[in-house]
């Protein structure tokens, strides 16, 4: 008896204390404060290498690797370039050599000066085709690298005109060669090294990355002592942890939250066109797209401001090319104007008509961009007011991948093409030039146009000759620019939140007000 | 309970677990969504392309790479996450146990709502509590974990922020385990000031995957018990004078748990497939959310790691109540 009455105690003891112990100290629940800045982050770090594997080409991640790592060459909120861990860079008179000058002072966070030799050893690494860096093909295209003090000279093998631009961009990062080569990939990825403003403190997968300021940074020291990026995937749930008080800055959240949120007390909002523009690729693997008419009816059948205005509520750019006005190769007088009548004269002149529709199909995506298949219900119905009659099908963007990669997607297809060094050849030409793995449309006068332009070294003539293609695509109808995103940014209103056109969320840009 | 009824279960779990590699294997190679599409970069040729298929074994026919698999697998070797760049077998084990104590105390929360349901609706039938646990256990039934979780989120974590919404604990605090169970090594350290925290971060989450599994167990207790209670046995003891409380509790429980148990391990299958929306929605680092990152990224191996995973915990639940049925019923014991 004695002994059932002292389990029966002790078992009721343990369920209040159950029941009590997640209530007790509920103070520590609540927001970051002071030093620490608290992030609610839309994507999970996959891995810590930035230049090897899926991850290295994800463009949504590149905020957390810049946080950590230096890159050769950095790049200013609007998209300028500015020195990295390279103070110097350029080619010699003919294009057959290229020097880099390495920054003087810049550490990594095991307190070890940065060296040319770092430099040489990442640019080497990332030009094997054996460590798996997607952008091997721009790598290689330098070798026999050579030291001299500061300075690196090194043999042009192929010349790539936006070879300094891609060492802003996608795995143009520098890695310690001496501590890589000491605990080997595996042991990097359990204890990254970088020399950015941020080292790692600790990493939760799936749940958070702690980083802590590096005082000695060579550009400065971060504002704030330590920062939090907690992976939290789920829009709803990001809206619930800035509005709860749980995190300090978030991004990527419908508009109408955004608008909600940024007027509450003690929030504010910053909104900033970024380098991502959603368009229609055109398939002219399909015989109706290989009429012009239809083509350009598509294209001035849709009121893009419309879209912009009621499905976006305002937060959208309209283009008309695959230029972003901060791009390099924006041509504003190329446009390609909103004008249902002309739409329909020319349907008619190609026998179609709202009796006699141009059918088609339209892929799309379905909540993998905001308002995405809302946009092309929009569209389709425009298109219906004119005699075009299009069918919808829905696909995950993992199909969009796979069909781009096999030139097997539909006559029409919705898709989002970042570019965040804002060069033409990373969007006209990847997109629009027949033999890339990403283009849908395939023609000779086109090709021959981008062709020449690859290795085009003077820089005016390339960007002007891209301008051109740009104009006889918008004349051709080739494809249909639709608008420029704009990323949403909800924060504490005693935070600073500078944006970057990248759609870069950087902690370094970020200061207490 | 016969030794050779456990070695017979577990040695049908392989052909199971082998169907399930096959099937899975083969679907995901099949299904639209090219790994290697979507890592391509901007420029990258032909060539490019073609080498990331060889860097990933994805050159070979179905077969042959099921064949590669299978041998490594055998030797627990299930390969490389393409998305994660880790051992696969080395992330299912560093996340599983996240989604483990969840599940387990969803379990525990569900079990014990459902029990004092159970008994509060036999105890009163006829009554009008009998009629508040039926419309409440009707209700719970009625909306999804996910729902549920985004409501709790609302409600306690935006409306009155009393619980934290996201992630296992909080990540401002310095925290080293031996093992990846956590509250459990906290509790078994006594360090209640952490268990403290990492069961405020679980609570919203577990009572989300625990309230569906609730309605259903109530529901099947409490019919279980009702019938119990028109046995003689019960009768009897109404007889000799025991109060109501007892003869539920002490009469009929025994009794009334055997179907549920049988009937139950159905119910946590779907408890642990709930983990996936409900980890996601919490950002709580458990397989199940890792699940979702490697569907979209269509990262192969991580994929049939994480069903394999499903596929050994199902097989597991459904032996354990197995064994609980075969406990709690003398006619199953006794073969």
């Amino acid at each position: 008896m004695m002994l059932s009455t002292s389990r029966r105690r002790l078992l009721r003891a343990g369920a209040l204390g159950g029941l009590a112990l997640p209530f007790a100290g509920l103070a520590s629940t609540v927001s970051a404060q002071g030093s620490t800045l608290t992030i609610a982050y839309n994507v999970d770090l996959p891995a810590f290498d930035p230049t090897v594997g899926a991850s290295a080409v994800n463009p949504t991640i590149q905020s957390l690797y810049k946080s950590v790592f230096d890159q050769y060459i950095d790049q200013n909120p609007d998209l300028s370039f500015k020195p990295g861990l390279l103070t110097g860079w350029g080619w010699n008179e003919d294009r057959t050599e290229i020097f880099l000058e390495v920054r003087e002072g810049a550490l990594w966070h095991t307190g070890e000066p940065v060296t040319p030799d770092d430099v040489v050893w990442s640019l080497e690494r990332a030009g094997d085709p054996d460590t798996g860096n997607p952008i091997q093909f721009v790598w290689s295209k330098v070798g026999n690298y050579r030291i001299d003090g500061n300075r690196i000279t090194a043999d042009v093998l192929a010349f790539e005109p936006t070879l300094f631009k891609w060492m802003a961009f996608l795995t143009g990062y520098v890695l310690p060669r001496r501590y890589f080569e000491e605990v080997g990939p595996d042991g990097f990825e359990a204890a990254p090294v970088g020399s950015g403003p941020y080292r790692v403190d600790a990493f939760e997968r799936n749940a958070f990355l702690r980083l802590k300021a590096v005082p000695d940074y060579w550009g400065g020291a971060p504002a704030y002592e330590t920062v939090i990026f907690k992976f939290v995937t789920d829009a709803v749930s990001r809206v619930a942890e800035i509005e709860s008080g749980a995190s300090d800055v978030t991004l990527e959240i419908p508009y109408d939250a955004f608008d909600r949120l940024k007027d509450r007390p003690g929030l504010a909002g910053v909104t900033t066109p970024v380098s991502d523009i959603a368009m229609i690729f055109l398939n002219d693997n399909d015989e109706i797209m290989q009429d012009r008419n239809v083509r350009l009816a598509a294209h001035h059948a849709i009121n893009k401001q419309a879209i912009v205005d009621r499905l976006l509520r305002g937060y959208g750019v309209p283009i008309d090319t695959l230029q972003a006005p901060e791009y390099a190769a924006f041509d504003p007088t190329i446009r390609v104007p909103y004008d249902p009548d002309r739409a329909a004269a020319l349907l008619a002149e190609s026998g179609y008509g709202r009796d006699n529709p141009a059918r088609f199909t339209i892929q799309t995506t379905r909540g993998f961009k905001p308002r995405d298949f809302e946009m092309i219900q929009a569209i389709v119905g425009m298109w219906r007011a004119v005699g075009i009659e299009a069918e919808i099908e829905v696909y995950e963007i993992a199909q969009h991948f796979e069909l781009r990669a096999r030139d097997a997607l539909a006559p029409a297809a919705f898709y989002n093409w970042g570019n965040s060094i804002g060069d033409p050849s990373t969007s006209t030409g990847f997109a629009m030039f027949g033999p890339s793995p990403h283009s849908t449309w395939d023609t000779d006068d086109l090709d021959a146009m981008i062709g020449p332009l690859w290795g085009e070294p003077d820089e005016a003539a390339r960007i002007a000759g891209y301008r051109a293609v740009d104009r006889y695509i918008a004349e051709q109808g080739y494809v249909i620019p639709l608008l420029q995103y704009v990323q949403p940014i909800v924060h504490r209103d005693d935070v600073v939140v500078t944006p970057h056109t990248a759609n870069f969320l950087l902690p370094q840009l970020m200061r207490p007000a | 309970m016969p030794i050779g009824f456990l070695v017979n279960r577990l040695v049908l779990a392989i052909p199971t677990l082998f169907g399930v590699s096959v099937v899975v294997f083969v679907l995901l190679r099949v299904v639209p969504g090219d790994p290697i599409a979507m890592m391509i970069p901007p420029g990258a040729g032909q060539e490019d392309i073609d080498r990331l298929r060889v860097l990933y074994g994805l050159d070979r026919s179905i077969p042959e790479q099921y064949g590669i698999w299978l041998g490594q697998a055998l030797t627990g070797d299930f390969g490389t996450s393409i998305s994660l760049r880790s051992d696969v077998l080395g992330l299912v084990l560093q996340r599983l146990p996240a989604t483990l104590e969840l599940a387990a105390l969803a379990l525990l929360i569900a079990g014990a709502l459902a029990t004092g349901l159970a008994v509060l609706g036999t105890a009163s039938r006829g009554r009008w509590p009998e009629a508040v646990v039926d419309g409440v256990t009707g209700t719970v039934q009625a909306i999804p974990d996910f729902v549920w979780g985004l409501l709790f989120i609302l409600a306690l974590g935006v409306l009155m922020p009393v619980l934290p919404i996201s992630g296992r604990f909080d990540p401002r605090i310095e925290i080293d385990f031996a093992t990846g169970f956590y509250l459990i090594e906290s509790l078994a350290r006594f360090d209640l000031d952490t268990a403290a925290m990492l069961l405020r971060h679980a609570i919203l989450p577990a009572v989300a995957l625990a309230l569906p599994l609730t309605a259903v167990l109530a529901r099947l207790l409490k019919s279980s018990l009702s019938e119990a209670m028109t046995q003689d046995y019960v009768q009897v003891a109404k007889v000799r004078g025991f109060g109501p409380g007892r003869l539920i509790v002490r009469e009929a429980m025994r009794n009334a748990l055997i179907p549920t148990v049988a009937l139950s391990s159905v119910q946590v299958t779907f408890l642990i497939g709930g983990t996936v929306l409900v980890e996601r929605i919490f950002s709580y680092p458990g397989i199940g959310n890792m699940a979702i990152g490697a569907v979209i990224n269509r990262d192969l191996p991580l994929i049939q790691g994480l069903v394999l995973t499903f596929a050994v915990l199902f097989i597991a639940i459904n032996l354990v109540a197995d064994l609980t049925y075969a406990a709690l019923n003398p006619r199953v014991r006794r073969g």
